[in-house]
């Protein structure tokens, strides 16, 4: 066959390219399929034995216009429904949480290092507890204690003051906003270790606080965390295209219409409120907004409009399963969540980054 | 009428004036070439006539509209830009980089539509892009990474499109074909081109008017014959009796000789007559 001259020829196959949506969409759907199934599991796991069938009964009889007649005791029902399904809905949502907020960060920041805590949100949440374990007060709103309220109330305080020491002119550099995030989550972690220090018998209390945990949830947690997590979530959902572009330079998204400066305010606004809304019960947990977001980048691709509801099914599922292990492997006694999600979700990275033969396109 | 002016236009980082109360004007279907020694503030003005940095004063005004009062997805509906080695991010493939032309024509949380696609096909066939669409752009070549970037623009499907050095990668096929298809596009569809480009003679070969800026001011513009001229090619860039006549088409061609710089002086003797 003759060569075609000016080579511009385009054969039919090269009009089958696509991007890869169809497999996208199917793993958000089995994802979905999977939290279910994960939070089904994980409640009739644990020290008291509740069958699988009588877990799912007791379940199912909590939507409306189902009725089963009750073969259990009252106690298993309220293990179930009021001790471990409030735990289990709580770690799913600070999963999603936290994974969706780091990969929210790392692609406002284009930084693959960048996690839910980079601009000072632990740091900020942390000193706040802190400072809410050593007041000698009694003090409660709506039903909760100090720490939570200054833990959260410490978290966006730091961004906030971050963002405003980070702004040039009308501008916030993505640079600048890191190093003042940095040295300002430094600042914080200095004072934060000297309080500590001085703790005293409450070290122990916080140092749980500091490495997470879920043994005090309840669903008055879950009813505040939600709404927060919820709305985030949606905001940043919005703004997924733009973030693509954002990967972009800033002058190049420019160019393609996005607004940068007030898509960066509104995405650092939601994914901060989100974290800080998620450290406020349960402490610093830590590898899930960094792991989470580059396993999902490796299997699936950096395309945020399915990076982020992918990254929000996989956090909520990754750290259920923590938990699950956190309360069991060592029962009664429960080792910090932060722990488990070092020792299981490492590995696990470290595969998918292996199996990649160590190129990583971010 | 013009389609983009450029009136008294003052550009300036800090203290440092980069643009001096420059004024020039493009028609539409018109190629217009900005040319001028490095860091006499083409890419700048580049910026400034996109609306990515904002002028000291002076105006940019399209369609007869202030374009600092038009939004910025509107804007970019109506003008594309071909930045100087753009930053992209490794891990998209090479169609999606172009689907992101797409970008200001699509409402929040819509997807490309089948029309969009069918746009992006035919941006990277005209770039000849489309054999490698499916790579990730980190494996990609500066040559390639900037037909891309064309290929993106032309997805835009903007009125106007501004080039800021689209040939310095190339090698010399590349080069003609991206500057045939340009200059095809603005005698077809009336498309308004606003182009950068060190390449003297590409400039001349293509552009139907060109702008010698020299430190951010307007040295000389018209038509080539009237900017590239022995005069005005030693007062802007100090190089001396290089330029001649294209032997085919007659268009003003610069050749280059060793020697013929200030450092050149000392065999300046030795010319032979």
């Amino acid at each position: 066959m003759l060569k075609n001259a000016t080579g511009s020829l385009t054969p039919n196959s090269m009009r089958n390219i696509r991007p890869h949506w169809r497999g996208r969409v199917y793993a958000i759907a089995g994802l979905s399929i999977a939290v279910i199934v994960v939070v089904a599991v994980a409640t009739t796991i644990g020290s008291v034995e509740i069958p699988i069938f009588t877990t799912l009964r007791i379940l199912l009889s909590q939507l409306p216009f189902i009725d089963f007649s009750p073969d259990w005791t009252g106690s298993t029902e309220t293990i179930l429904l009021n001790i471990r399904l409030p735990r289990i809905i709580l770690a799913g949502l600070i999963g999603a949480a936290l994974a969706v907020a780091g990969a929210t960060y790392q692609g406002l920041f284009r930084n693959p290092l960048a996690d839910p805590y980079l601009i000072g949100a632990a740091q900020g949440a942390a000193l706040g507890a802190v400072i809410g374990f050593l007041l000698p007060v009694e003090f409660s709103a709506m039903g909760f204690g100090l720490i939570p309220i200054l833990a959260f109330t410490g978290a966006v305080v730091s961004v906030a003051v971050v963002y405003i020491l980070a702004r040039v002119g009308k501008t916030v550099p993505v640079t600048t906003l890191i190093l003042a995030g940095v040295a300002l989550g430094a600042l914080w972690g200095s004072i934060y270790s000297y309080l500590i220090i001085i703790s005293g018998d409450k070290i122990h209390g916080i140092i749980f606080w500091v490495m997470g945990s879920f043994s005090l949830s309840k669903w008055s947690e879950v009813g505040v965390v939600l709404p927060y997590v919820a709305i985030g979530i949606i905001v940043i959902l919005l703004y997924s295209r733009s973030l693509n572009i954002m990967q972009l330079d800033e002058e190049q998204a420019k160019q393609l219409g996005v607004n940068v400066e007030r898509t960066k305010l509104i995405l650092l606004a939601a994914a901060t409120l989100i974290t800080a809304a998620a450290v406020s019960f349960v402490g610093t947990i830590g590898f899930v907004g960094i792991i989470i977001p580059h396993a999902v980048r490796l299997i699936w691709g950096p395309d945020h409009r399915f990076l982020l509801p992918l990254s929000v099914l996989s956090g909520a599922i990754f750290l259920i399963l923590a938990d699950l292990i956190a309360r069991t492997v060592m029962s009664p006694t429960e080792i910090p969540i932060g722990i488990i999600t070092a020792i299981c979700g490492v590995p696990f990275f470290l595969y998918l980054l292996r199996r990649r033969k160590g190129i990583v396109y971010f | 009428m013009a389609k983009l002016e450029v009136n008294d236009l003052t550009l300036a980082y800090g203290k440092t004036t980069v643009i001096d109360t420059m004024s020039f004007s493009v028609s539409k279907g018109e190629v217009l070439g900005l040319i001028g020694p490095n860091g006499s503030g083409k890419s700048t003005l580049i910026k400034a006539v996109s609306h990515v940095i904002t002028p000291r004063s002076g105006r940019v005004i399209l369609d007869s509209k202030d374009i600092s009062m038009i939004h910025r997805s509107e804007l970019a509906r109506l003008l594309a830009v071909v930045p100087q080695t753009p930053i992209l991010p490794s891990s998209f493939s090479a169609f999606e980089i172009v689907l992101m032309g797409r970008n200001p024509h699509l409402g929040l949380l819509r997807y490309e539509s089948e029309n969009d696609m069918e746009i992006t096909y035919r941006a990277m066939e005209r770039t000849a892009t489309l054999p490698f669409a499916e790579r990730r752009i980190g494996e990609l070549s500066g040559g390639e990474i900037q037909r891309i970037v064309i290929a993106r623009a032309l997805a835009q499907q903007t009125e106007v499109i501004l080039l800021d050095e689209p040939t310095a990668n190339l090698d010399i096929n590349h080069q003609l074909e991206i500057l045939d298809l340009i200059k095809s596009l603005c005698t077809l569809n009336h498309l308004t081109v606003i182009i950068t480009l060190h390449d003297l003679n590409l400039a001349a070969q293509y552009c139907d008017r060109l702008v010698l800026i020299k430190t951010g001011q307007v040295h000389a513009q018209g038509t080539p014959e009237e900017v590239i001229t022995t005069d005005n090619i030693r007062e802007v860039y100090g190089t001396d009796n290089c330029v001649y006549t294209h032997p085919v088409n007659g268009r003003p061609t610069v050749l280059l000789q060793a020697g013929g710089s200030r450092n050149g002086n000392l065999n300046r003797n030795n010319k032979p007559e």
